[in-house]
């Protein structure tokens, strides 16, 4: 198992609703915890992986993640058994999108 | 509305009961997670494969748990065990309606060893304690993992199983029974025979469980709503009379049937008209063909 901080900075989109979690740790797949969370405007991405070694990968799809969002005061914590990246961004993607009300 | 094999456990929770009824008690940011998995260098999940709380099913408050599959089968750890148990002892303080269990699991989770066996013992003890407690509990098997070993056991000690044919139904699985006793006794592979044996046509056949229905969640939802109807007014308890009711109901089919190699054959035995093709039956047909034949309430 490896365990992977990230935090970004400049986000201006705060989200209002409870705690939500979507997706399973399962192979190949995630679940992506999201939370509004006081951070001094930051949001905040853990994750720990099932997969060691992938760092680099991990910040460039949580950078994008980030661009794509720009949550701010928002934490997100993340439980992985080898998801692909296109799966982490739809599954993080759809966290949001259910804090917006979406579905 | 879906299929309910292919929804995850909080899908099933969602579309299951009254919308937006589902209220979760230790929600997944409480971080309740296994002490065990970590020290293996193993995925956690945070809500460790089980969703727990209160629903509204047709306006009825139930208590409700729903086995997440796609974390590690379902299997019963420690805190899994715990949040069941702890779901259905505040059932008996709450003298809640009714306990409405999804069940999903291979069993007890052996990473966790004998913590998880004491947990899944501990989860049997506290149904049969909301039984003895007059309500009445209702189990759901229709997830891709079934419902094996202690969970299997679990299910059978609920007032009612519904199951869809897809789900299954069983104390050991079929690999395990492969391993044990060699591919001549039971062969795995065979996917025909494995949900011939165990999916939820035999098992209605049976009488180990009570209903069955499409693998659908609004069908799933009817049949535990109709279940509960049925069972209001009713004695929820497990008495010593029902149990060896049960009994008898075991010795007279392991004698009749125990000879038999395969779930056709018994089947045949249970002049059931065109018993090999029972598998292709939709769930209608199916339950007309089985009519007065099946065994068990």
């Amino acid at each position: 198992m490896e365990t992977l901080n990230y935090r970004f900075e400049q986000g201006t989109q705060r989200l209002k609703a409870a705690p939500h979690v979507v997706g399973v740790v399962g192979s190949g797949n995630l679940e992506v915890l999201i939370e509004p969370a006081d951070l001094g405007g930051a949001c905040t991405i853990e994750i720990t992986t099932a997969a060691v070694g992938f760092g680099p990968i991990w910040e460039a799809v949580m950078r994008d993640f980030h661009q794509r969002w720009l949550l701010a005061d928002t934490r997100i914590s993340i439980n992985d058994m080898g998801a692909t990246p296109a799966v982490v961004s739809l599954r993080m993607d759809q966290a949001v999108q259910t804090m917006l009300g979406g579905s | 509305m879906g299929s309910y094999q292919e929804a995850n456990a909080r899908e099933r929770l969602q579309q299951l009961f009254d919308p937006n009824s589902f209220e979760e008690f230790l929600p997944p940011s409480q971080r309740v997670v296994s002490p065990h998995l970590g020290q293996l260098n193993a995925p956690v999940a945070f809500d460790d494969g089980v969703a727990v709380g209160r629903a509204k099913l047709g306006g009825i408050t139930v208590y409700t748990a729903a086995q997440e599959g796609g974390f590690m089968g379902g299997a019963v750890g420690e805190v899994h065990g715990a949040k069941l148990v702890g779901l259905l002892r505040r059932a008996v303080r709450d003298h809640v309606a009714a306990v409405v269990l999804l069940v999903e699991s291979g069993g007890v989770r052996l990473h966790e060893a004998n913590a998880g066996l004491i947990a899944v013992s501990e989860v049997m003890r506290a149904l049969l304690d909301v039984r003895a407690a007059g309500i009445p509990v209702v189990v759901l098997v229709g997830g891709s993992n079934g419902a094996f070993g202690g969970m299997g056991i679990v299910s059978r000690c609920a007032n009612v199983v519904v199951m869809s044919e897809e789900g299954r139904l069983a104390m050991s699985g079929p690999e395990v029974i492969e391993t044990a006793s060699g591919v001549e006794e039971f062969d795995s592979r065979d996917r025909a025979l494995v949900w011939r044996t165990n999916g939820g046509k035999h098992r209605y056949l049976m009488g180990d469980c009570q209903r069955i229905v499409a693998d659908d969640i609004a069908a799933f939802r009817e049949a535990a709503r109709e279940a509960l109807a049925a069972l209001a007014g009713h004695q929820a308890e497990l008495t010593l009379e029902t149990l060896e009711a049960e009994q008898q109901m075991l010795d007279e089919r392991i004698t009749r049937f125990g000879a038999l190699p395969d779930p056709v054959d018994i089947w045949s035995a249970m002049h059931i008209a065109d018993a090999a093709n029972i598998p292709m039956l939709d769930v209608d047909s199916f339950i007309a063909a089985a009519g007065q034949h099946r065994l068990g309430v």
